[in-house]
Formats: structure tokens, sequence, C-alpha cells
């Protein structure tokens, strides 16, 4: 599928610029051009996709399906289902959170779906299909709905209501199921597309940057960094490597899609894939700034609480990665 | 008569980009109206949002998680 890509980055590096094969530059730019092109691409439709299926299920109607319909216990599931559809902008977490409080959908299954939410998100999904095929991006697809589904569950179970800030739980206290009144905008597609591709183009322009200093440095390692480098320090026996990698990952975030490709390098030159995705699931779903925003509706024993659950699920799916992979 | 404005917003990028289009809108339209930005969350929620940025224009939400088009708040002024 990707093979026209392929040509031309070969034809640009040893035609056109008239390098020699095999070296370790002209190797390197070679990659860096495919992989460039490769995952533009994919990340362009990934986006536009996620866009057109979000212009019809915006957040409000997402609320108050949960808030009105009684699931027996799937309701976690689907509200991670709902996160994956919905983009995620760290700064909507906090109204986002008061929004399902207020509609009286339990604590848990708001977890649910803040946590996939930006786990399982339009430019992770993108930039995965690219560098890691389709496979491994169902995997992770799953694995994340599943991760936040299960998370939700747990935290649930802890009755973390008293953790909240005293404004939230007088929130909480005057919750109602009652439908708001919520009015669809009626657009044909039409009228819809031109919208959702400037957004696209928002997002990309957004991204863009991070993704090509991404690409670049891996490009620069998948030259010069020896196959198998890592396995001799970081195999599947070494068993405080998923931990590691996971604790790492959290802090990390606007720099998620510089990531993913230098990570796809480890991967290549031995990092067990089940280490590599608990690190990503750490720098894409779990950030700083975000616990920050977190902290005027939480207090911060939740949110430890919350980042604690959410991060031995991390851990937990990293171990299964590796037997499982 | 004078529109009342209102952006809501914690102060995200898209937030900024938001209120950067309407004054434009505004502007260059000679449109009378006062453009507030609020970032304070209690009051953000009396709207009852749940994705930011949000234009309000006289107390109607218009737009709400996006960025609008300078088109699309022309016609929502008019």
């Amino acid at each position: 599928m990707f093979d026209w890509i392929q040509h031309m980055a070969n034809w640009i590096v040893y035609d056109l610029l008239n390098m020699t094969q095999g070296l370790h530059l002209s190797e390197a730019l070679n990659f860096f051009i495919y992989d460039t092109v490769k995952i533009l691409i994919l990340l362009l439709v990934v986006i536009f996709i996620m866009g057109i299926v979000n212009s019809y299920f915006p957040i409000d109607k997402v609320k108050n399906y949960l808030s009105n319909h009684k699931l027996y216990g799937l309701e976690y599931l689907m509200a991670s289902l709902f996160g994956v559809v919905t983009p995620f902008c760290s700064c909507s977490s906090v109204p986002l959170f008061i929004g399902f409080v207020r509609g009286g959908i339990p604590l848990g299954v708001t977890f649910a779906f803040l946590i996939t939410s930006p786990l399982v998100n339009e430019v992770a999904i993108g930039l995965f299909i690219g560098l890691f095929g389709i496979k491994t991006t169902i995997i992770y697809v799953i694995s994340g709905i599943l991760l936040g589904t299960i998370s939700g569950i747990i935290l649930q179970k802890l009755n973390l209501e008293t953790y909240l800030t005293p404004w939230v739980k007088n929130v909480l206290k005057n919750a109602q199921k009652e439908q708001d009144i919520f009015i669809a905008e009626k657009q044909t597609l039409q009228q819809r597309l031109p919208i959702i591709w400037k957004e696209v183009l928002n997002i990309l322009k957004g991204i863009v940057p991070y993704v090509l200093v991404g690409i670049a440095i891996g490009g620069l390692m998948h030259g010069y960094i020896p196959e198998g480098f890592f396995e001799t320090y970081m195999n599947k026996n070494n068993w405080f490597a998923v931990p590691i990698a996971t604790i790492l990952a959290v802090p990390m975030y606007s720099n998620a899609s510089g990531i993913l490709p230098v990570v796809q390098v480890l991967v290549a030159k031995g990092i067990p894939l089940g280490t590599a995705i608990a690190f990503m699931m750490g720098v894409v779903g779990l950030s700083l700034p975000e616990a920050m925003l977190l902290k005027k509706v939480m207090t911060l024993k939740l949110i430890a609480i919350f980042f604690g659950v959410v991060t031995l699920c991390i851990i937990a799916s990293g171990y299964l990665f590796n037997v499982l992979l | 008569m004078s529109k009342a404005i209102k952006i809501l917003g914690t102060g995200c990028a898209k937030c900024q980009s938001m209120t950067k289009v309407v004054k434009e809108v505004v502007d260059e339209n000679n449109i009378e109206a006062t453009i507030d930005k609020i970032e304070d969350l209690m009051e953000i929620m009396e709207y009852n949002v749940m994705s930011t940025p949000a234009l309000v224009i006289d107390d109607v939400i218009t737009i709400k998680g996006r960025i609008p088009t300078k088109d699309e708040v022309l016609t929502l002024l008019k």
C-alpha cells in the first residue's frame, strides 16, 4: 500500500540527491522521507474520519445517553467507547467532568471516559498505524478501551466521592437525570465537511512540528544504532523494565506525538513491544498538566488515587503484552 | 443594539484563537459589542458547556468546542 512512498524516497535520496546507497546518512534520510510522508497521510485520514464521527456524536449527546440509559454494568464500557470517538483536549477535562457529575453519571463511569479519551485519540491512532501497523494498532485500541473500563470499575468501587472538592460535592448533590435541552445542529454532511476539514488542519498544524522532530531523531537512530542494541539491557526477562518505562512516561505530555516515532525505532532495535506500549500509554494517557487542571475538582488525594490506579493498570497491560506478543 | 459577547474558556490555545477571531470580526465590521473573556470555572459551568471554548452571544450558546470561521461569527452576530 505504501510502496510508492518508498519508491519516491529512494528516488529523492539515491537519484535526485545522488547519495550512495548503504551509508548511514542516506539510510537515515531515506527513512525520514518515507516515514514523514506515510505518517502525515495516515494522520490526515484518521483525524478526518474521527472528525466526521465526532460531528454526529457531540459530547452533549454522549452525556445525555449515559445519563438516561440503564446499562446494567455496561456503562463503563460505553463511556470508554465514547471516549475513543471524542477528541480530547486536557483543557476541556474539567468542564467535562462537572458536566458528567451534574448529569448524575457515576464517578467511575466518568473516570472510564476521562481515561480512554486521551489514551485512544485520533492522533495516537494515526501515528500507531503508520509506525507499528494495523495489528498492533488494533491491540493498542482494544487494550486502551479495556484499560479505561477496568480502571473505571475499580475507581467506582473505592467510593471516592468524599475526595471531591467541596463545590463539586455540591454539584453532585444537585445532580439530576433529567434531559438537558439539547438542540442538535441540523446540518447536512456537506455543511459539516468544511468545518471538520478546518479542525483537521488545526490539529495537524499543532502536532506536525513534534512529529517531524520525532521522525528526524528516529531516522538518525535508525541509521546509527545497530539492530538488537537494546535487547541486552531491556529484554522481556527484565521484570522492572515495564514499571520504570511507565513511571518515566507519566510526566511527558505535549511531545507525545514526537515521542512515538522514537519509540518505534527503539522497538525495531530490540525493546519488547509490551514495555514500549506501557511507555506510550503513560505518555499519552496521563499527564501532569491534566493533573494540575483536575485540582480544581479533585483533592490531591483523589488525583493521586486516580493516577495510581491507571498507572498500575498500564503496568499490568505492559506485562500482559510482553507475554502475549 | 449592542451585543454582549462572552467567550468561555479556561485559557487554552483554542480559546485564545476564538477570542482573536471574534475580535477581528467585531473590529472589521464595526459591530457594536462588548467582548468578555470568562476564565472562571464556576462561571463557565453555569452555562453548562462541556467543551471549551464556547461562544455566547446575548446569553445564548452558539458555538462550543471548536474555533469558528470569521464568516460564521459574522452571521451569528447579525
